[in-house]
């Protein structure tokens, strides 16, 4: 697949939250808020950044991806979905008993997903564990992870982080999904997290700071993620949790409910005139 | 009898003993190497033994990560944290997604000894039993352990591995027809009164019960049960059914583990006498080794009682 850039980047990461929406709207639950801060940053590992293969989704040489905030399924599924691990149309069984595209990441029945997650914290730890395999094999494929800046509080994450610099894994970068907001309020509330750039330069990871939501800058980010040698990366992508619906933007009370019908048309035609701006129509 | 060793250290050896053979085999330890017996292992092959610090929860997860890409990670650290604190990690990084990870618990029981209650895991066995999926092993001697190593790195799934930490007899070997394979008991000596079905340290304890009880004229059956789960349970309702009473022995609380897993097969498929020997639902304490084993009466004698007290049953 020809990587994409700039303005298809963000047309694809609009695609896929219009089918987020349609995800969590047709479940009735699910984690729509986090989802939309995240999208653009899927987007652009699946479409730009990785080197994955749908047809060969086993491949032991690929890039590997690890959704820490497993609870994000409505932007990772209909990435891969997009990116032709699974038909579209399987996304109708997000969450349901007639499917296996359970509420958070599942390795074993959705293609594409390379660990299960879903309990904070873990993610990061198997990310870890899937770079030092890569250094131990000889391979030169790379691991990528999000985190949620309220998942951050979990003390695994901290445990990960002193491993990953131990043994100098360069292979991994990770982002912190930096929306400021998690289940029960503000993070510097709930649990204040910050100053991540200097936590993270502490525990000898490599720091960047991006805007989660500027396609060229996270294309960016990541490229110099790679360049740096002997040292993880830590992305901190600065979002806007529910990027892209106007009424849910900014408010944690969209963490992880799901809209009813008004407010699932009124949040669909908000996308579609953006997709449609981006189209040029 | 062939010597003592104890399990961890006869683990340490399997593991160096088969290194080269299963070159996929990778092995974490959480600072502990020198007693969980993975420094062995560490010195001779350095780029496949991670030192993760005292940090197990991590440990755990990174385990899981690298088995998604082709190794055979077997983590260590007691059995305590490797069941107990990083219990939820091993459930959903690990068998959740039925990943090929062995989880070993070093220092599992009372023979822990000094170091006191918060270090006797006497939970392990029921805390992994819970988790679907998850194999639980605990063998008695440094002859069923290396077996059991070797056997579970051809076992493609997640497995919790019990290891003790002092010096008991080599009994296995000298058994005639003795065979090891994974989710079988194996009966050790015949008996036709009552069976005895022990794990772990506490199958020698029964092997030294079974003569005792000769002397009074009762004939004791005694069946090493090192996998706990999935249970043997054909093995167990033979043994119901032929001496009309079981007594469970195990160095672990009689709440959820090989007591446990047999009187929830006997109770369905055969109601039968059953008496429960372990640790009766308390904490240990510090002590050396044999005593607290003796405080706690996990003794021969102390199978004995229970053999009488299932006999009365009958």
């Amino acid at each position: 697949m020809e990587k994409l850039y700039g303005k298809q980047l963000e047309r694809t990461a609009y695609q896929a939250r219009l089918l987020a929406l349609d995800a969590v709207h047709t479940a009735a639950s699910g984690h729509i808020g986090g989802s939309l801060s995240i999208i653009d940053t899927l987007t652009t590992l699946y479409f730009n950044v990785m080197h994955v293969d749908p047809a060969n989704p086993q491949d032991p040489d690929r890039d590997r991806f690890v959704l820490s905030k497993g609870h994000c399924t409505p932007a990772l599924y209909p990435v891969l979905s997009l990116r032709g691990f699974f038909p579209q149309e399987d996304l109708k069984l997000f969450r349901s008993i007639k499917g296996h595209y359970s509420g958070h990441a599942e390795m074993r029945h959705v293609k594409g997903v390379d660990m299960s997650t879903g309990s904070l914290g873990q993610g990061i730890s198997a990310a870890v564990g899937m770079a030092l395999a890569g250094k131990v094999a000889k391979k030169d494929y790379r691991v990528y992870a999000v985190l949620g800046d309220g998942e951050i509080a979990e003390g695994q994450v901290w445990e990960a982080a002193m491993s990953a610099a131990k043994y100098g894994l360069d292979n991994l970068c990770a982002v912190v999904d930096v929306n400021g907001l998690q289940i029960d309020g503000a993070t510097k509330d709930v649990m204040p997290s910050e100053p991540l750039d200097r936590k993270f330069e502490a525990f000898n990871w490599n720091v960047i700071h991006v805007d989660g939501h500027d396609f060229d800058a996270l294309v960016k980010a990541f490229e110099d993620a790679k360049a740096c040698k002997g040292k993880p990366t830590m992305l901190l992508a600065k979002t806007t949790k529910g990027k892209g619906v106007s009424f849910m933007e900014g408010n944690y009370a969209w963490h992880g409910k799901a809209p009813n019908d008004e407010q699932y048309e009124q949040a669909k035609a908000e996308v579609e005139a953006k997709l449609a701006e981006l189209e040029g129509k | 009898m062939a010597g003592k060793i104890a399990t961890r250290a006869a683990y340490g050896e399997a593991l160096v003993e088969l290194a080269e053979k299963y070159p996929e085999l990778v092995v974490f330890d959480a600072d502990l190497a020198g007693a969980t017996m993975t420094k062995g292992f560490a010195a001779k092959y350095p780029e496949r033994f991670f030192d993760m610090g005292i940090a197990e929860c991590n440990m755990t997860g990174v385990a899981a990560g690298m088995s998604t890409c082709g190794f055979k990670p077997f983590t260590n650290t007691f059995a305590i944290f490797a069941s107990g604190r990083a219990w939820e990690q091993v459930r959903n990084s690990i068998a959740y997604p039925h990943l090929n990870v062995k989880v070993v618990g070093s220092h599992g029981g009372l023979s822990v000894g000094e170091d006191g209650a918060t270090h006797q895991a006497i939970e392990d066995f029921a805390l992994m039993r819970a988790i679907p999926g998850m194999k639980v092993i605990c063998p008695c001697d440094g002859n069923e352990m290396k077996l059991a190593v070797e056997a579970l790195l051809n076992y493609e799934g997640p497995a919790y591995l019990r290891l003790g930490r002092s010096a008991v007899d080599i009994v296995t070997d000298e058994i005639e027809g003795y065979k090891f394979e994974l989710d079988k008991g194996i009966t050790l000596a015949d008996g036709k009164d009552v069976t005895v079905i022990a794990t772990g340290i506490m199958v020698q304890m029964a092997l030294k019960a079974r003569e005792i009880m000769a002397g009074e004229g009762v004939s004791v059956r005694v069946i090493d049960m090192h996998t706990i789960k999935p249970l043997d349970e054909e093995l167990v309702v033979k043994a119901a059914k032929e001496t009309g009473c079981i007594v469970t022995t195990e160095e672990h609380n009689i709440i959820g583990g090989l007591g446990g897993a047999v009187a929830e097969c006997l109770s369905e498929k055969c109601p039968t006498p059953l008496v429960r020997h372990g640790v009766n639902d308390e904490f240990g304490r510090s002590g050396t080794a044999a005593a607290v084993l003796e405080a706690y009466k996990l003794t021969p004698e102390g199978i004995c009682e229970k053999i009488r007290e299932a006999l009365k049953k009958k």
